[in-house]
């Protein structure tokens, strides 16, 4: 059974970011970077309709503009458009401006269909269907537990609520998009995405190319978030044109289009009734859950996810609960998997009602959560939480902070499945002057997988990180799976472990070195004569795990006369295993913290129902968190070493948005049931949306 | 007032003009009228330019660029796509985001909105310039020594805009910090980061809050 050494010295180091070097300079890059010769500007023509049969796409004009070397239709025939922004047709040309001036070329005949965007009416049966065959309220999915009616009736004390969360969009700040250049030789893509395989198979299967002539590249690449999983439509009608116009094509997103079809976060409405004993135990829990994946879910469209269903009762155990969930289409671009999927939901929707029934029960918060929640190691978080957040000292009776502007604290827990596997493999060459590469077919969301890779060869080899050279983000590379769900650390951690102790066993094998590890390391790499050590190693059980928790608290104020909401403090504790990169580590808890709060305060996008349009599709509209809306974030890495490497991308922004909630309902003694909680909800809470008329 | 805003009168631009005339209009406006006239004249008699490409000369990190661009080719284009100065960053491509961030004339602008053809007459430095001999400058250091990015690519505009508060202001609190960055969007959360290398680029020395706690240890 593989085991990682006892003594680490590069594993766990505060080691600087093998690519922030490059990163700084500008000289990393990226897939939006790359200039194969000869390279063309490509565009898309989105549908401007919510929804309509269109009925031709007549590209000649286009195709005859100054500089336009290719133009298509993104199908043939006759076809109905489901949402606005959906793909129609597209463009390759010399420039930008030829691009965009043969766009208003083409000519797209089509009938509008009624369409409805909005969650409410889109469940109602009278209203415009998105697809012919089917309602738009999928039906719900039962799951029944325990007696639930004869537990409520025997429960002292009981709450319900309504908690509804938006849709909310990924953004990651490099939008979308590819470098295709496909010639008689086969497809080379340069593909801003999370899963470099995942593309090369979907590319080779849509262009009907053999997998094996379809390279897809991915050295640098400016976030995904989850929405980034999949080979969009844009990767394909890159690849087209660039065989059309036989030349490069590089085709990236707008920021715009970002808002329209490249995925999101589903809403969530939730209505939630739970029951509970005199001391708090819980005993009865109702869910009732819809929510909207845009025009569908599964194979709808490319890269959907769809399901809108949260886990419930989420961290909780309930001896009996009724759980029903169901989606609603409506003619919008198609969710996709977002940071931790229906986690940072399902935290919102169970600890907003938790810590009603604490209101109810006159208890402490935390005291009803170390009462109910399962998790040993939670409760330990907790505890240590608690204490440097200075819960004791700072938790009041709801909205008995005085003033206009209240102070108040909240705290949530979570969990994360993560765990590794994917069928990783890593390449480990040893050259005769003791330098070392590793490669792998990974890529770096900016994560920090290549410091990840690094530091664990490192330390299974005895070197320094400057002697090694890691290489991925490239399909030649030995396979492993796309970077979804916290898998990438665990996955790539104990193949890169399996692959030095084959080459140091192969080192000795040949050398007749015993151990080539440190100071012998030059030595022996000598003695290899001409030809490099080349060995593949595989993932390894054992030697990463998943199943996490982690808790939050949080200290808000929030001005009741404008309605504005600052979060003072977080204080985080995360389990998470074996920490390979601390720094790295640190960096990505602080990220999820942040995109926490752009969940729980400003994010939110808005569909027009009048003409079925985002009408907030770039970030002066749709907010993000600044640097100016830091609060202190406290931060603490709970390590339980023999649980192996684990992911924590995603876990750490699970309870963010709850605490926040939570401390502000703590704040007003109010709360306010929708996320994002912005000055507008803030104010309706408090009775202060009415204009005063006497 | 910085070059900036001061290009010299031979090249004075419509733009320019009309700024400068409504800063100092209230006080000396009848003084002026004629003058005024002249001026707009002037700027009316400025060669139309375009549609076509034309040639134009950017100074960029202190080097002379000739290029043949469309007259509506914005400087972010012209730097990353016939240039092949790709530091800059397209995110947004208006003025919301900050990846572009270049400094002109050593001010901070955002080179997706401004017209490659407005940028001639101007020192151009971009992430690319702070490095000319390898050597990192000081803010690129410390991003680099308080893991100031992840992903990286809102960090170019960040290191801009930080570069651009250091030289005018040495000695910057954090409120100013905050100010000189309210242009800049990251969304990895790597803002405190951010804050933590801009304070020691100035020299503040600063402390990360993080803990590792051991679970063994403590159970």
């Amino acid at each position: 059974m593989p085991g990682w050494p006892e003594k680490r010295v590069q594993i766990g180091a505060r080691a600087k970011r093998v690519d922030a070097p490059a990163k700084v300079a500008g000289a990393a890059k990226y897939s939006s970077d790359v200039q194969p010769e000869a390279w063309l500007y490509g565009m898309i023509l989105r549908s401007k309709w919510p929804r309509a049969k269109v009925t031709r796409i007549n590209l000649e004009k286009a195709s005859q503009a100054p500089g336009i070397k290719a133009a298509l239709a993104v199908r043939e025939g006759e076809r109905t458009v489901r949402y606005y922004g959906e793909e129609l047709a597209a463009v390759a040309g010399t420039s930008k401006q030829a691009c965009q001036d043969a766009l208003r070329l083409i000519e797209v005949d089509a009938t509008p269909l009624p369409f409805v965007v909005r969650e409410d009416e889109a469940r109602e049966e009278s209203s415009p269907r998105v697809w012919d065959n089917a309602p738009n309220l999928a039906r719900f999915k039962v799951v029944e537990k325990g007696d639930v009616d004869k537990a409520f009736s025997e429960c002292p004390t009981v709450v319900e609520g309504f908690y509804t969360t938006p849709v909310a969009l990924h953004n990651p700040m490099e939008t979308h998009g590819n470098t295709v250049a496909w010639t008689d030789e086969g497809v080379t893509a340069w593909s801003s995405t999370q899963a470099i395989f995942g593309v090369r198979d979907a590319l080779a299967g849509n262009l009907k190319v053999p997998q094996n002539q379809v390279r897809v590249i991915c050295e640098y690449m400016g976030g995904g978030f989850g929405s980034k999983l999949t080979a969009g439509a844009e990767s394909g009608i890159a690849a087209r044109l660039s065989k059309a116009a036989k030349a490069p094509v590089k085709l990236m997103l707008t920021r715009f289009d970002e808002a329209l079809a490249v995925g999101n976060r589903p809403s969530t409405f939730q209505k939630i009734r739970l029951g509970a004993s005199a001391d708090g135990k819980l005993q009865a829990l109702e869910l009732e859950n819809y929510g909207t994946p845009g025009i569908g879910s599964g194979g709808v469209t490319e890269g959907a996810s769809g399901d809108v269903g949260v886990p419930a009762p989420f961290i909780y155990r309930v001896p009996n609960s009724r759980v029903k969930q169901a989606s609603v289409a409506v003619n919008a671009g198609s969710s996709r998997p977002f940071r931790a999927p229906s986690h940072p939901p399902a935290s919102f929707g169970m600890e907003s009602i938790l810590d009603e029934l604490a209101v109810k029960l006159k208890m402490d918060p935390l005291e009803l959560r170390l009462k109910n929640d399962p998790s040993e190691v939670r409760r330990k978080e907790y505890q240590l939480g608690a204490e440097r957040f200075g819960w004791k000292e700072n938790y009041k009776a709801p909205g008995s902070s005085p003033g206009p502007v209240k102070t108040g604290v909240g705290c949530a827990g979570s969990t994360w499945w993560g765990g590794g596997g994917k069928g990783t493999q890593v390449e480990a060459q040893v050259n005769p002057d003791g330098s070392v590469e590793v490669r792998c077919g990974t890529q770096d969301l900016g994560t920090g997988t290549r410091t990840v890779i690094t530091l664990v060869a490192a330390e299974m080899l005895g070197l320094k990180p400057e002697q090694i050279l890691v290489r991925i983000g490239d399909t030649r590379f030995p396979p492993s799976g796309g970077s979804g769900g916290s898998t990438t650390a665990p996955s790539v951690s104990p193949a890169v472990y399996d692959a030095c102790t084959k080459a140091l066993d192969e080192l000795q094998k040949q050398t007749g070195v015993a151990d080539a590890r440190g100071e012998n390391w030059a030595g022996a790499c000598k003695k290899l004569g001409v030809n490099p050590l080349v060995v593949t190693g595989q993932f390894q059980p054992g030697l990463s795990g998943g199943g996490v928790g982690g808790v939050q608290f949080a200290e808000v104020e929030v001005d009741t006369n404008t309605g504005f909401v600052k979060v003072k403090k977080i204080t985080c504790v995360q389990d998470c295993g074996l920490v390979v990169s601390k720094l790295t580590c640190e960096s990505q808890a602080n990220g999820g913290i942040i995109m926490g709060i752009g969940y729980a305060l400003y994010e939110e996008r808005i569909m027009d129902r009048r003409s079925g349009v985002v009408l907030n599709p770039n970030f002066e509209t749709y907010k993000l968190p600044t640097l100016a809306d830091m609060p202190e974030i406290d931060l603490v890495l709970f390590e339980m070493p023999e649980r192996g490497v684990i992911g924590i991308g995603e876990p750490v922004t699970i309870p963010t948005a709850a605490a926040i909630a939570n401390a502000v309902a703590n704040a007003l003694g109010v709360r306010v049931n929708s996320l994002p909680i912005t000055p507008a909800r803030v104010l309706a809470a408090l009775g202060k949306d009415k204009l005063s008329t006497t | 007032m910085s070059k900036a805003n001061a290009p010299d009168s031979a090249s004075v631009s419509r733009r320019y003009f009309l700024k400068g005339f409504g800063a100092t209009a209230a006080a000396v406006a009848t003084a002026r009228v004629e003058a005024v006239a002249q001026e707009l004249e002037k700027a009316n008699a400025e060669k139309i330019q375009g549609p076509e490409a034309v040639p134009i000369t950017l100074q960029v990190n202190g080097h002379p660029l000739k290029l043949q661009v469309e007259p509506r080719v914005t400087l972010l284009e012209a730097l990353r796509y016939h240039a092949g100065y790709t530091g800059a960053k397209e995110a947004c491509d208006r003025a919301a985001c900050g990846a572009c961030t270049v400094l002109l004339d050593g001010v901070p602008i955002y080179a997706c909105s401004k017209l490659a053809i407005e940028a001639q007459g101007h020192a151009i430095t971009t992430v690319e310039g702070l490095a000319p001999s390898g050597k990192l400058s000081m803010v690129q250091q410390t991003f680099v020594d308080e893991d100031a990015l992840m992903c990286g690519y809102c960090t170019p505009g960040f290191i801009m805009s930080v570069t651009a508060l250091l030289n005018k202001n040495p000695h910057p609190t954090a409120d100013q910090v905050k100010h000189a960055c309210a242009g800049n969007l990251c969304r990895c959360g790597t803002y405190p980061r951010i804050m933590q290398a801009a304070l020691k680029a100035a020299g503040v020395s600063v402390s990360s809050k993080t803990e590792v706690i051991s679970y063994a240890r403590l159970a």
